[in-house]
C-alpha cells in the first residue's frame, strides 16, 4: 500500500495557445489535507476537471491508489474512488436530499440496472443513505426537495452524496464558496471529521479555513505549481506573497 | 394530499366506461373510439419514459409506431396470400397471433431503437430532435418506396389477427385486450419508475455531470430508456394496425412523431398518466371538432398552447399540481 493516494504527473493541457495546465505535478498523501490556492484564473478549475475525469489532458498521468486511471472517464473514475464535489453545487435539483444520497449509494454499488423494485423501499440504498445523510447533519431534511434547500444545506447534501461513494480521496471545489462565516465554520469543522475518511484535494479561497485545515499547501498560477509544501512554509514564501497572498492584499 | 392517484383512476374509469356505455347505447364506434385512444396513450406511455423521465425529446417516436405496424404486415400478409414468411435461410411461416407478433414488433422497435439511440444520443438538445427526425422520416421514405407492402398506398391486412381465447374482430373484447396491454404498460412504467434505475435516469436527465461523478454512466442509462420506450412504442404500431387492419407509410410520417409528442405534453410529460389523458383528449377533440371543421386542430393547437404556458405539468400537473416524491 502506497502512502500517495493520488499522484499527478507532469499534466499538460492547452486550449489553443492558453496553456491552462502546465507541467502540473502534485500528489495526496493518506490522511491529510492537501490545500490548493491561486488567484481567480490560476487553472484550479481545469485541474480539478482533469483530476475528475471531465477534461482529458493532452499529456501526463493521474494514479489513483497506484493504479493509472489517466484513461478512465469520469463515472470511471468514481467508482475507483475518487469523489468530487462542484463549485457550483450541482445536485438533482427536483430530487429529494434521500433521492439524491441514494443516487450516490446506487452509482457507488456499481448497480443502476434494477428495473422493477422500488428504489425506495429497499433498505440497502435507504439505511446507507440516511446515515450518511445524518453525518452531515441533514437528518430533519431527508424529505425535501434538493432545489429547495438554503446555500450551506446544498453544500452539505453535496458532501453527503461525495461521502456515499466510501471514496478513497476527495476532491473538493471550493465548499466554502458563498457561505457567511458560521456556515464556513460549520463547513470547516465537517472537513476536519472528512478527512478521517480519506484525504481531501481542497480548492478553496478562504484563507482562514485553508491556514487551519491544511496539512500541505500547492499555489497554482497561470497553470503552474509556483510553490507547494507545509502551511508555514508556502505562508513565507516570497513568491507566493507577491503572486498571490499580496495580491488579495492589495485588492 | 395525493390528488394524482385519484385523478388516474377516474382516467381509467373514463376510459373503461365510454366503451361499455356506448355498447349498451349500441353506438360500436365510440368502441372503436376508446381503443383508439387506448392505442394512441400506450405510444405515448413509450415515449413518455424517454422524454418525460429521461429528458430525451425524441422527435422520432413515429419510427418505432410504424416499425410495430410494418412487422404486423410482414408476419400477417404471408398468411393472408398463402404464402410462407421466408424459405431461406429456413422455412418459417407467417403469423396471425397477436402475441407472437407484439413479441417481433417489440423486438424490431427495441433494435432500431438501439442503433437511432446510439447515434442520436452522442449530441443533445436540438441537435437530439432534429437527428431523431431524420432518422424516421428515412424510415418513412424507405416505406414509401417499398412495394412489396404496397409503397405509399400501404397494405391492407383484411382480417384481424387473434389473441387465443379472444374474438379479436368484437371490438368490445379488442378494446379490452389494448385497454389491459396499457395498464400492464403503466404498470411496468409506475415499477421503473421508482426503481433504482428510474432513479438514476431522473438524475442523469437533471444533472448528467453530477450523475457521472457518482460513478454512474448518463448515457447508458439515456439510451437503455431509449430502447424500453422504442419497443413499447412498437408494440402501440402493431396494435394500431391490427386496429386499422391497415399499414401505410404515414405511421412513420413526422405528423405523428408530433401527435405522439402532443399526447405527451398535453396530459403532462413524466407524469405516468400524463399520455393516457393527452390522448384521451387528442381522440375527443378529433372526433367532436373533426366534424365541424377540417381545421380542428387549429383547437388542439390551441390547447397545447394555454398548457404549455399556464401549466407545465400538462393536465395531470394543472390538476393534480407537482409531484410527490415521497413521504
Amino acid at each position: 500500500m502506497t502512502d500517495e493516494i493520488l499522484e499527478v504527473q507532469d499534466l499538460q493541457l492547452a486550449f489553443g495557445a492558453l496553456k491552462a495546465t502546465d507541467g502540473v505535478s502534485l500528489t495526496l498523501r493518506r490522511g491529510e489535507i492537501h490545500a490548493l490556492i491561486g488567484p481567480n484564473g490560476a487553472g484550479k478549475s481545469t485541474l480539478i476537471g482533469l483530476i475528475a475525469g471531465t477534461l482529458r489532458p493532452d499529456a501526463g498521468c493521474i494514479r489513483l491508489n497506484g493504479r493509472d486511471v489517466t484513461g478512465c472517464d469520469a463515472a470511471a473514475r468514481a467508482r475507483a474512488g475518487l469523489a468530487r464535489t462542484f463549485q457550483i453545487t450541482t445536485l438533482a435539483p427536483e430530487l429529494t436530499v434521500l433521492q439524491n444520497v441514494m443516487l450516490a449509494v446506487a452509482g457507488a454499488s456499481g448497480a443502476p440496472y434494477r428495473f422493477l423494485r422500488p428504489a425506495l423501499s429497499d433498505p440497502a440504498l435507504v439505511e446507507r443513505a440516511g446515515g450518511f445523510i445524518a453525518r452531515v447533519g441533514l437528518a430533519g431534511r431527508r424529505a425535501v426537495r434538493a432545489g429547495d434547500l438554503a446555500h450551506g444545506e446544498r453544500r452539505r447534501l453535496d458532501l453527503a452524496m461525495a461521502l456515499a461513494l466510501a471514496p478513497r480521496a476527495f476532491v473538493l471545489d471550493e465548499p466554502m464558496a458563498g457561505m457567511g462565516p458560521d456556515g464556513a465554520r460549520e463547513m470547516t469543522a465537517l472537513l476536519d471529521l472528512l478527512r478521517r475518511e480519506a484525504p481531501i484535494l481542497l480548492v478553496e479561497h478562504d484563507m482562514d479555513a485553508v491556514f487551519r485545515l491544511a496539512d500541505r499547501i500547492s499555489v497554482l498560477v497561470s497553470g503552474r505549481i509556483i510553490a507547494s509544501g507545509p502551511v508555514e512554509a508556502v505562508r513565507a514564501d516570497r513568491e507566493v506573497q507577491r503572486a498571490y497572498l499580496g495580491e488579495e492584499r492589495l485588492a | 394530499m395525493r390528488r394524482e392517484p385519484v385523478l388516474n383512476t377516474l382516467i381509467l374509469l373514463a376510459l373503461l366506461a365510454v366503451p361499455l356505455a356506448a355498447q349498451a347505447l349500441d353506438e360500436p364506434f365510440l368502441v372503436t373510439l376508446a381503443t383508439k385512444a387506448a392505442i394512441l396513450a400506450l405510444a405515448g406511455v413509450g415515449l413518455n419514459l424517454a422524454l418525460g423521465l429521461g429528458g430525451m425529446v425524441s422527435f422520432g417516436h413515429a419510427a418505432f409506431f410504424g416499425i410495430g405496424g410494418y412487422a404486423m404486415a410482414v408476419l400477417a400478409a404471408p398468411v393472408q396470400a398463402y404464402e410462407p414468411l421466408m424459405t431461406w435461410p429456413m422455412d418459417l411461416p407467417g403469423t396471425k397471433s397477436m402475441p407472437a407478433i407484439w413479441l417481433a414488433a417489440m423486438a424490431a422497435g427495441a433494435l432500431a431503437a438501439l442503433v437511432i439511440g446510439a447515434l442520436s444520443l452522442r449530441t443533445g438538445g436540438v441537435y437530439f430532435i432534429m437527428i431523431t427526425l431524420a432518422f424516421a422520416q428515412m424510415l418513412y421514405y424507405f416505406a414509401v418506396s417499398w412495394p412489396a407492402y404496397g409503397g405509399e398506398d400501404g397494405i391492407s391486412i383484411y382480417v384481424r389477427n387473434g389473441f387465443p381465447g379472444l374474438d379479436t374482430l368484437n371490438p368490445l373484447q379488442f378494446f379490452g385486450l389494448c385497454l389491459g396491454v396499457l395498464l400492464l404498460a403503466l404498470g411496468a412504467m409506475h415499477l421503473i419508475a421508482r426503481s433504482r434505475f428510474g432513479l438514476a435516469l431522473d438524475g442523469a436527465r437533471q444533472n448528467p455531470d453530477r450523475v457521472a461523478a457518482l460513478g454512474l454512466r448518463p448515457a447508458r442509462l439515456k439510451l437503455i430508456a431509449f430502447v424500453i420506450s422504442g419497443a413499447v412504442t412498437a408494440l402501440a404500431g402493431a396494435l394500431f394496425a391490427d386496429l386499422n387492419r391497415f399499414v401505410s407509410p404515414s405511421m412513420l410520417h413526422w405528423q405523428t412523431s408530433g401527435e405522439i409528442m402532443v399526447f405527451v405534453i398535453l396530459g403532462g410529460a413524466g407524469r405516468l398518466f400524463g399520455p393516457v389523458a393527452g390522448a384521451a383528449i387528442f381522440v375527443l377533440l378529433e372526433h367532436l371538432l373533426g366534424g365541424v371543421s377540417e381545421y380542428w386542430k387549429l383547437f388542439l393547437g390551441l390547447a397545447l398552447l394555454g398548457i404549455v404556458l399556464f401549466a407545465r405539468g400538462g393536465l395531470i400537473g394543472a390538476l393534480a399540481g407537482r409531484a410527490v416524491a415521497h413521504d
